[in-house]
């Protein structure tokens, strides 16, 4: 699904990701965790194109074509969905527009007609109850006035209605309270499939008892410095981050 | 301009006077005497002057708008283009050059107790309920486009409403306009008495012709009553447009202002307002500029008594040559303890020809008062780009997207329905880009 390797990327000449590597398989999940200012988002940034960052070396694979070549709407409409850790409030474009919008791209991309007008409504209105969330917020500007919790399940609202096959998830948990992280967290195994795989940046533990990832990573200071099963998170959750940068630092 | 210039309009005065309505009524003679006087004097405003110093109306004079007579134009009116512009579940008055039309207004199932008549008529009936309102929001000193309109009306509207009633439609006042080089100056009074509520929507529209619509509408709120006043100004774009709304709020009464104005070469808007004790004002405004259109929006909110609130909201998008002025005053006088109020002028800017000239104006005398204010002169946000972009959206998408966001924003405060969607479409066909899927919204 995902390869990536060596990648290094600086902002403004100054050096973030150090020569990242990852191997993500269909049907994956894998957290990345690590200390504020470790790179995260940058990752999760480059991996959906935004602009800004220079890749300085390395490569990124998606379903065998280069990703780093191809525009963010392609990524999306290939199926990478990011998201964000600060959803953009868009005041002015209604949500459920924003969805049409996204899903006929999405579709005119394969080669499909648009999507029919009730069988539209019918899907967004499924996924709005899987999310618990109230079917006023389609009608409402993108995220324009949502609370941080609000904002975070309308991601997941998007990305359960698009169906992406690469989810990257930046701490879709933070700002969400036990209720919200539980209906959140069942709207993400929803998804499950063996063809789709999820990135989940996170802090916490917490999220990782609802989703149970097959591999954790630990990015510190722009490297991933390791890596084990799920068993892994239990331990930063005990120990905290230090004695990793430390031995790396030893290396 | 110049005494000079302005003599052009003054000689043909005396052509025009005999045509005017209010003839019998010498309080009126004598207050558009008043008026021609101070216009000949004057002239059209000059770029001298502080409030006019962004918009040249020099072009104005070198031409001679004169009045169209009644009835003229009426075959032109195709049932089609009244169709478009004329709002259903409203009551709907049409004044077709400048002179009020029966034929096309449509006022039945009004409650008894409410007037809507042609300034006209109600000269002719009830000149003495008339003779309270007119110049008492705005006088002939405001400025010669005020004086001029007051020697020059040829019609309007009264609209009077008794207290405590509710109108349950708007009241919509089409000036429809179809004469090349023709002079469509109307004077409309409207009056809420207490607790009253009603919506008046002002439609100005054109065939494409170059004219000169000259309006002036005074508004009366009355105690604790309510008015929501919507302009929508599509005039023809080789059009000249002054618009005038002057508003007196009593104690506790609340007006609320939409302003569209997207047509016209040339167009000025003046929204001023003065706020008793406790009263509320909400100033909305859209400005979309194409070509070479010239678009100034002047605002004055004057804060006389404690309590009063106002908020305003102003937006502009300027493309190709297009420029847009915005002035907006806030005047909070000594008296006016605890004001809160709020001023925010955005503007983006489409190309690199495009121009906004924007000029926030506090004037605060009292000291324990909450005002803010603040303008924007810029591009669209690249982080909402890539948001859009990462939802699938092309760049160029994403842009038209975001152009046609932030002007809906203004949009969207309309609360009535077709209102809405007419000036939707009205946004939609200044910008048709493909980004913005109409059936999708
Ligand atoms: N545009 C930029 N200009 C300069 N530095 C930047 C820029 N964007 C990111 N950085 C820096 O890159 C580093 C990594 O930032 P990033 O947002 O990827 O961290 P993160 O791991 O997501 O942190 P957090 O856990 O706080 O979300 C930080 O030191 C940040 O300050
Ligand atoms: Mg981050």
């Amino acid at each position: 699904m995902l390869s990536i390797k060596n990648l290094t990327v600086n902002v403004n000449d100054k050096q973030i990701l150090k020569g990242i590597n990852l191997e993500i398989k269909p049907g994956e999940i894998h957290a990345i965790m690590g200390p504020n200012g470790s790179g995260k988002s940058t990752l999760s940034h480059i991996l959906s194109g935004k602009a800004g960052y220079t890749v300085t070396g390395g490569s990124v694979t998606y379903q065998g074509k280069d990703l780093l070549e191809m525009a963010p709407e392609i990524r999306a409409r290939e199926g990478v969905f990011l998201a964000f850790q600060y959803p953009v409030e868009i005041p002015g474009v209604s949500n459920i527009y924003l969805l049409k919008a996204a899903l006929n791209s999405i579709r005119k991309h394969h080669g499909q007609p648009e999507v029919d007008a009730m069988d539209f409504l019918t899907l967004v209105k499924g996924k709005v109850r899987l999310l618990e969330m109230d079917e006023k917020f389609l009608y409402r500007a993108v995220n324009e006035g949502f609370s941080g919790g609000e904002k975070k399940r309308n991601e997941i609202l998007q990305m359960a209605i698009l169906e992406p096959k690469l989810c990257i998830l930046d701490e879709t948990d933070s700002g969400l309270d036990i209720d919200a992280l539980k209906v959140v967290a069942e709207g993400v195994n929803s998804l499950r499939a063996a063809d789709r795989s999820f990135v989940m940046v996170t802090h916490y533990q917490r999220l990782l008892d609802y989703i149970k990832p097959d591999f954790v990573h630990v990015l510190a200071n722009g490297q991933i410095v390791k890596s084990g099963g799920a068993e892994l998170a239990l331990e930063l959750e005990e120990k905290g981050y230090s004695w990793l940068e430390d031995s790396k630092a030893a290396v | 301009m110049t005494a000079a210039t302005a003599s052009r309009y003054t000689a043909e005065y005396s052509n025009i006077a005999p045509t005017l309505p209010g003839q019998n009524l010498p309080w009126l003679t004598a207050l558009r005497q008043e008026a021609l006087t101070k216009f000949s004097a004057l002239g059209f405003p000059s770029l001298r002057e502080e409030e006019w110093r962004y918009t040249n109306v020099s072009a104005i004079e070198k031409k001679l708008f004169s009045p169209s007579l009644i009835g003229q134009a009426q075959e032109l009116v195709s049932t089609e283009l009244l169709a478009s512009y004329q709002l259903p579940d409203t009551w709907s008055v049409v004044l077709l050059d400048g002179h009020f039309c029966a034929e096309f207004s449509v006022l039945e199932g009004l409650p008894e107790t409410v007037s809507v008549m042609s300034m006209a008529e109600a000269l002719a009936k009830q000149p003495e309920i008339v003779a309270r309102y007119i110049n008492q929001a705005v006088n002939n000193d405001e400025h010669s486009f005020v004086a001029f309109n007051t020697a020059w009306f040829t019609d309007g509207l009264f609209v009077h409403v008794p207290a405590k009633l509710v109108l349950e439609k708007p009241i919509q006042v089409l000036h429809l306009n179809t004469q090349n080089d023709a002079l469509a100056s109307t004077r409309t009074v409207i009056v809420a008495e207490q607790m009253a509520d009603i919506k008046v929507i002002e439609t100005f529209v054109g065939l494409d012709a170059a004219y000169l619509s000259a309006a002036v509408t005074e508004v009366f709120v009355g105690p604790n009553a309510d008015i929501t006043l919507y302009k929508l100004q599509c005039e023809s774009d080789k059009a000249y447009h002054f618009g005038g709304i002057y508003v007196k709020q009593a104690k506790d009464a609340r007006f609320i202002h939409h302003n569209f104005a997207f047509g016209g070469l040339l167009a000025r808007s003046d929204i001023h307002t003065d706020l008793d004790l406790a009263s509320e004002c909400e100033l909305n405004g859209l400005y979309l500029g194409v070509n070479r259109q010239h678009i100034d929006n002047h605002t004055r909110i004057n804060h006389l008594k404690p309590h009063g609130i106002s908020r305003e909201l102003y937006k502009g998008v300027l493309d190709d040559r297009a420029r847009g002025v915005f002035q907006g005053r806030v005047i909070v006088a000594e008296d006016a303890q605890k004001t809160d109020s709020q001023m925010n002028n955005r503007n983006l800017l489409l190309s690199n020809d495009a121009e906004a000239d924007t000029k926030p104006q506090l004037e605060i005398y009292a000291d324990d008062v909450k005002c803010a204010h603040g303008v924007t002169v810029g591009q669209l946000d690249e982080k909402s780009i890539f948001y859009l972009q990462s939802r699938c959206i092309d760049e160029e998408t994403a842009r038209n997207m975001l152009t046609f966001a932030f002007a809906n924003e203004m949009v969207d405060k309309i609360k009535i329905k077709s209102l809405h969607d007419q000036a939707l479409e009205q946004v939609l066909i200044r910008f048709p880009q493909e980004g913005v899927n109409k059936e999708w919204l």
